[in-house]
């Protein structure tokens, strides 16, 4: 069974939304969009107090190469555009939306009907993926056309999906898989033809042998798409190790997927390519998991961006008496929420809800040099030196020994059994380093 | 939202293993309970005895130091003192008087181990100083080894004998030819079992290679040293039998006799005091066994096993500075 070579860890799987069906969560009373969804440069506003806006209708620009279209998800009424809370924790500018109806423009086809034919050429792929507002949905929210559009002197060879959700507990990209195969499998050759390349692998955990079973099954009406089982381990989704398991190649270090030749989706972004080149539909809604050790209804929602995920607890039975935290995304790399009154936006994959006793580190004791973070760095890193180099500030010491490789995935946190903050150290040494980089470069 | 409610707000991961330190020390200790199973068989109420002392005061010393001259919060039951108690009673005879051991823990956890920050902190491995200075200071207690079985129902007045090793040294100084010595020197079989004279915790192969099993299967040590060490030694000594079986004896015996299977398997890969990398594991095991070869084939002392490791350890910052793990994706220069 394949997988990544070099370290990784297993923490319990505890998939338990992943029996729950894809459930379309009901229209919101209002939303609020924020400007800066993805990784890159805010979207410019471009609406108004008072304006009235459709479901699809752009509201805000992309304002660079790196940055996304944000369009209205419902149809209503502008009320603000000031500055909310979101799930980074900061008051950031965002649009809020009173939802009247729900009313749709009209570019859009809101048929469920299957559509395989591909009629747009690559470069107009890319320009609908851009229109469409579409990033990636995998958690990092990186806008998909930058990833489409080769740069000058690589050539993509491979395309790589990435279905494997190692991130415990979230079920998102394992319900996408089962309930919108087709789709998905039309989106990664949509994702193949605006590369130009003629073969894709889509990786899967063997923890999911039905995603598997039925995407390996639809491979016979979609040539060129493999289905690539591969054994669970934590952080095979990260795109290095993924490249790394399925195709055996490295991504050097301080280089990007494209360096080798690869490019790599997310399931969910594939479904949305998919939509946005089919459908005409822009990125409006994503599938979003809620879920718990002690969450009454675990469920797998698709919402519409700006719905307060208090509005999805609720529908799952509320928070748990003893919920200690709430994390956005997974419990490995997800960040804790101090505030439920936060919108789903494109990069929230899931919710989940931690009870009290999960919720606290345990005592930091003496590092006993067991050496088990650099057994389990799948960058090859060696944790315990980089936090000891961050707390002495040996920010020389930092760079050299490769900080900026670290991909934070939290193995070494996760592995170390005398419950060091071995990353909160690491990206703290990881931000001075950066910084002091790129004052270098600049002189 | 409904009532206000406070929630922990915490940087990724919000995971974590279910891994501590203090597991870590009791499965070790647990590995030792075979080896210490047949310490009692051998020795009898003399490795009872020593052993509890061993630990008794460890434990006491450690809280003690840490309490009233650190002024640290003491972590005696996080089970590091009393590993560093119960191997350092393994690694003395079974006869040594109490105030010895007690000597002996004051040195292995005040100066081996505490004096460095305590934890962690300390570049040598605590029981190896303790007996390593027991071993200078009190030669003649230190190597008065009783007889295994008849031993047994004695502790101070125990009947005493050589260990294999010292009379293979002996002989050979006196210029005693080999095959000689090779009568006094009981059978492989009781070797691998553990029926010669010797530290308490050291003479059963059998135990030991099954504690080591356990560390292995539980992912408390890896194979690198252990291997790196015991192979070394069956090269080094091997390749001394062939070319002179006269003068030399087979690595079989080498591996089983002293602290070989001891020092490999528990002492050398104290987390601690060996290297992080793999790599840097296998160099250090490797000079281990070079060390103990040249001080039992060229050396004064009949066993080199302690001492080798002290001075391996010595290595360790030097080994985890120059050799790094293969980084992912490494830009070749």
């Amino acid at each position: 069974m394949k997988t990544f070579p070099k370290g990784g860890v297993h923490p319990p799987e505890n998939k338990i939304a992943s029996g729950a069906g894809i459930e379309t969560f009901a229209l919101p009373k209002s939303v609020v969009i924020p400007v800066a969804q993805h990784i890159g440069a805010p979207a410019t506003v471009i609406v108004q107090k008072n304006d009235l806006v459709k479901v699809g209708q752009i509201i805000a620009q992309s304002s660079g190469f790196v940055s996304a279209n944000i369009h209205s998800p419902v149809s209503g009424k502008v009320t603000k555009v000031d500055n909310f809370l979101d799930t980074s924790g900061y008051k950031r500018k965002a649009i809020a939306i009173e939802v009247e109806g729900d009313e749709w423009i009209d570019s859009i086809d809101q048929s469920e009907q299957l559509v395989t034919d591909i009629s747009l050429s690559a470069d107009e792929i890319v320009a609908r993926t851009l229109e469409m507002g579409i990033v990636g949905l995998g958690g990092a929210t990186f806008p998909s056309h930058v990833k489409l559009s080769i740069p000058k002197g690589k050539k993509a060879e491979v395309l790589l999906i990435n279905g494997i959700e190692c991130e415990p507990y979230l079920t998102s990209d394992h319900r996408m898989m089962l309930e919108k195969g087709e789709q998905v499998m039309v989106g990664v050759q949509i994702l193949m033809k605006a590369l130009g390349v003629d073969h894709a692998f889509i990786g899967i955990e063997k923890n999911k042998p039905d995603a598997i079973i039925h995407l390996t099954k639809l491979t016979a009406d979609f040539p060129g798409i493999k289905v690539i089982s591969l054994k669970v381990k934590y952080p095979q989704g990260g795109e290095k190790q993924l490249i790394k398991a399925i195709v055996d190649r490295e991504v050097p270090s301080g280089g990007l997927p494209i360096d080798v030749g690869a490019v790599v989706h997310n399931v969910g972004t594939a479904f949305a390519v998919y939509e946005a080149v089919q459908k005409n539909k822009p990125l409006i809604e994503r599938i979003v998991t809620i879920t718990g050790k002690n969450v009454k209804k675990p469920a797998n929602f698709r919402v519409r961006l700006g719905t307060p995920v208090a509005d999805l607890v609720e529908a799952c039975g509320g928070v748990p008496d003893n919920t200690g935290k709430i994390i956005n995304g997974g419990p490995m790399m997800g960040k804790a929420l101090a505030n439920l009154d936060v919108p789903v936006t494109k990069g929230t994959s899931g919710l989940v809800l931690v009870p009290e006793p999960e919720s606290r580190r345990k005592p930091v004791m003496n590092c006993i040099r067991c050496g088990k973070c650099t057994q389990v760095c799948p960058m090859g890193l060696e944790p315990y030196l980089l936090m000891t180099y961050a707390e002495l500030k040996r920010f020389d010491d930092l760079e050299r020994d490769q900080v900026l490789d670290c991909i934070e995935c939290g193995s070494c946190s996760y592995t170390c059994p005398a419950n060091r903050p071995l990353l909160d150290y690491i990206r703290l040494g990881k931000n001075n380093v950066s910084q002091i980089i790129r004052s270098r470069n600049k002189k | 939202m409904s009532a206000t409610k406070l929630i922990t707000v915490s940087p990724s991961p919000h995971n974590y293993g279910d891994e501590s330190v203090s597991k870590i020390m009791y499965r070790v200790i647990w590995a030792l309970v075979p080896a210490f199973a047949v310490s009692l068989v051998f020795f009898g109420v003399g490795a009872l005895i020593v052993t509890a002392i061993a630990i008794t005061s460890c434990v006491a010393f450690e809280y003690l130091i840490a309490k009233y001259i650190i002024k640290s919060k003491p972590t005696v039951w996080d089970g590091s003192a009393i590993l560093t108690g119960l191997l350092l009673a393994f690694n003395v005879p079974s006869n040594l008087p109490i105030w010895i051991i007690i000597l002996g823990s004051l040195v292995a956890i005040g100066i081996g181990k505490m004096s460095f920050g305590g934890l962690g902190k300390n570049p040598f491995n605590p029981a190896l100083v303790g007996r390593v200075f027991l071993l200078i200071s009190f030669p003649v207690q230190m190597t008065s080894w009783p007889k295994a079985v008849e031993a047994r129902w004695a502790y101070l007045d125990a009947t005493t004998g050589a260990t294999p090793l010292g009379l293979l040294k002996e002989g050979l100084m006196n210029g005693k030819p080999l095959s000689e010595l090779m009568d006094q020197i009981p059978e492989y079989s009781q070797l691998f079992l553990g029926n010669m004279g010797g530290s308490l915790g050291e003479i059963s192969a059998l135990a030991l290679i099954l504690g080591g099993a356990y560390l292995l299967w539980k992912k408390i040590i890896t194979w690198h040293i252990p291997v790196s060490v015991l192979g070394t030694v069956v090269a080094f000594t091997g390749i001394m039998w062939l070319v002179n079986p006269d003068q030399y004896i087979d690595p079989a015996f080498h591996l089983l006799s002293g602290g070989m299977l001891l020092g490999a398997i528990y002492m050398a890969t104290d987390m601690v005091s060996s290297p992080m990398t793999p790599k840097g594991q296998i160099i250090f095991g490797v000079g281990i066994g070079v060390l103990t070869c040249v001080i039992r084939l060229f050396g004064a002392y009949p066993e080199g096993v302690s001492f080798a490791i002290l001075i391996m350890n010595a290595f360790v910052p030097l080994l985890d500075k120059y050799i790094k793990p293969k980084r992912f994706g490494e830009v070749k220069k």
